[in-house]
């Protein structure tokens, strides 16, 4: 009995042997799965990207598609920008106020939430909006067209998918980020002006006076740059992911998952270095 | 601004020819080695099986995918050493009918057809009335101001005809066109298809699975005279003639090229189970 589990055993590893490939190409294999697609993605989309910028720099330009996109996306969005920026600043001043008053330095408070929301909150969680709104529509929108064979029909009757479909998205979103990311700003420093006369009982005119004396041209500099190196980010990743789709509904789906999750990464990354290389310019 | 490309046919060339043509996908022949002709005026029909590379090599024909090896010669000139942008204006000169219309579910009908013209800066007058032109020709004038969402599966197809003929093109492919129609409406397709042929001299491809648009467009002629389609053995004086060739592709490969009379004689077991 024992030698037949022996036997069974060693059948059953010879059999795997046979089949095991040699470790170098094998390991060779796995680097090359691990790292070509990767790479070939990221070369696919740095062509992507040049492409369009070369095609925003030279006509024809559909100035009707990028009004449509401006739209969309920007009077589209207007209604969570404004809710969320409201609160964002309200719930500012609701974490930052109790330490302010242990220090007794409540009047303070304008001071921080206008430079943290104009420097990085206004832009980051407007960004951040626009990608789970737009990121995720454009490249859904584009993902249903590569699926249902719209974008080779539009090839077929010779227009340049790029210049129709890409670059009035990542033109309207670079012009209406920055005007979102303002209008996030203000609204959330409206909010955090009314949390602070009820819970700080700090005045209005107080508020907006230390507020907008505490803003150096740096910070709103700062403030507008970062929306538009974002944009770009967000529509251009939209767009890659987007006309990149393969295999139905199911690929629309897992690309728009994608687009979001790669956009949201790509914005807090490049958010740090942005920050990072324009304090560095901006104090020094 | 697009780039000037001469696309008048070179004399003494057939309107497509391939040359050797293979492509692949994640390393999968997918069509190999793949040569042929078709005339001018002719009808090539494609028949496989699902998944055999029909539409691939419609694309390959339209440029749309650039083959791994061979040359795609159309009307005298080599897609293969095209840029895209050269390709882009080529393609006006090509109509191409997809499987499904693949009609812009944001544009309407009237919008949808004319897309070529708009692209071209065509004056508004020119546009209705040639788009009218283009509807009524596939008996689809009443649905100028509908959207895609709101038309049947043929309705879709007869619109994605009509786009593909806004400019006239002497070439016009087709990707499954009777796909999942029903026998009326398929037979609609095909005698518009018919229509194209012997009417406008059109040279086509037409990829199908359905061995009765290959018999259909075979065996059937579009007499102006009367309008209306007639069996070619009905004519007397024998100067009727279908231009239609057949062309099977199996594993990638070419199994059969000739004409639907050879296809019917044919003893082979694949060609006889696809007949059957």
């Amino acid at each position: 009995m024992q030698r037949y589990a022996v036997e069974a055993l060693a059948r059953t590893m010879a059999t795997l042997t046979s089949k095991m490939p040699s470790s170098g190409p094998s390991l060779l294999a796995v680097v090359n799965r691990l790292l070509k697609r990767p790479i070939q993605s990221l070369q696919e989309y740095s062509y992507l990207v040049g492409d369009t910028f070369v095609k925003v720099c030279s006509p024809p330009l559909y100035f009707r598609d990028i009004l449509e996109q401006m739209d969309v996306i920007g009077v589209g969005s207007l209604p969570i920008i404004l809710l969320t920026g409201f609160f964002i600043g309200g719930v500012m001043v609701q974490n930052t106020a109790a330490q302010f008053q242990r220090f007794g330095s409540a009047s303070l408070t304008g001071e921080v939430v206008a430079l943290a929301l104009v420097r990085e909150l206004g832009p980051v969680i407007a960004s951040l909006l626009i990608t789970g709104r737009n990121g995720s529509g454009i490249a859904s929108e584009l993902g249903s067209m590569v699926v249902t064979e719209q974008v080779d029909a539009m090839r077929a009757l010779g227009t340049d998918p790029v210049r129709k479909l890409v670059v009035p998205r990542v033109l309207a979103t670079v012009i209406v980020l920055p005007l979102l990311t303002g209008v996030a700003d203000l609204v959330g420093l409206i909010g955090a002006s009314i949390v602070s006369y009820f819970q700080l009982a700090i005045g209005p005119v107080e508020f907006w006076n230390e507020s907008m004396q505490s803003l150096a041209v740096g910070d709103i500099v700062q403030g507008l740059v970062k929306p538009l190196v974002f944009a770009i980010i967000i529509s251009t990743i939209g767009c890659f992911y987007g006309l990149r789709t393969r295999g139905g509904t199911q690929g629309v789906g897992r690309a728009t998952t994608s687009a979001v999750v790669a956009g949201s990464i790509s914005i807090i990354v490049a958010d740090f270095f942005i920050g990072k290389l324009l304090l560095y310019y901006l104090v020094s | 601004m697009p780039v000037p490309v001469t696309n008048e046919v070179v004399p003494g060339e057939p309107l497509i020819r391939f040359e050797n043509v293979s492509i692949g996908f994640d390393d999968v022949d997918v069509l190999r080695d793949i040569s042929f002709e078709v005339g001018a005026g002719e009808t090539t029909t494609i028949l496989g099986e699902s998944g055999s590379g029909k539409t691939v090599l419609l694309k390959l024909a339209a440029g749309l995918l650039r083959p791994n090896s061979g040359r795609v010669v159309i009307m005298g000139h080599d897609l293969v050493d095209m840029k895209e942008v050269e390709l882009l204006d080529f393609r006006r000169r090509i109509g191409f009918v997809f499987q499904e219309g693949a009609l812009f579910d944001s544009l309407s009908v009237a919008d949808n057809v004319s897309f070529r013209l708009h692209e071209e800066s065509v004056n508004a007058d020119e546009v209705e009335t040639r788009v009218r032109q283009s509807l009524r020709f596939v008996e689809m004038e009443h649905a100028y101001d509908k959207f895609p969402a709101e038309l049947s599966g043929g309705m879709r197809r007869r619109v994605s005809i009509a786009r593909a003929l806004i400019d006239q093109p002497p070439i016009v492919y087709y990707d499954s066109p009777t796909a999942g129609l029903d026998p009326v409406t398929s037979q609609t397709i095909i005698t518009l298809i018919l229509r194209l042929r012997d009417l406008n001299g059109v040279t086509s491809l037409l990829a199908t699975h359905r061995l009765q648009d290959a018999f259909g467009l075979a065996n059937f002629v579009f007499e102006p005279g009367i309008n209306r389609v007639v069996p070619i053995w009905e004519d007397a004086d024998g100067k009727h003639f279908a231009p239609t060739k057949v062309l099977v592709i199996r594993d990638a490969t070419i199994y059969f090229q000739g004409q639907t009379t050879d296809l019917l004689k044919s003893e082979d077991p694949y060609l006889r189970q696809f007949l059957a």
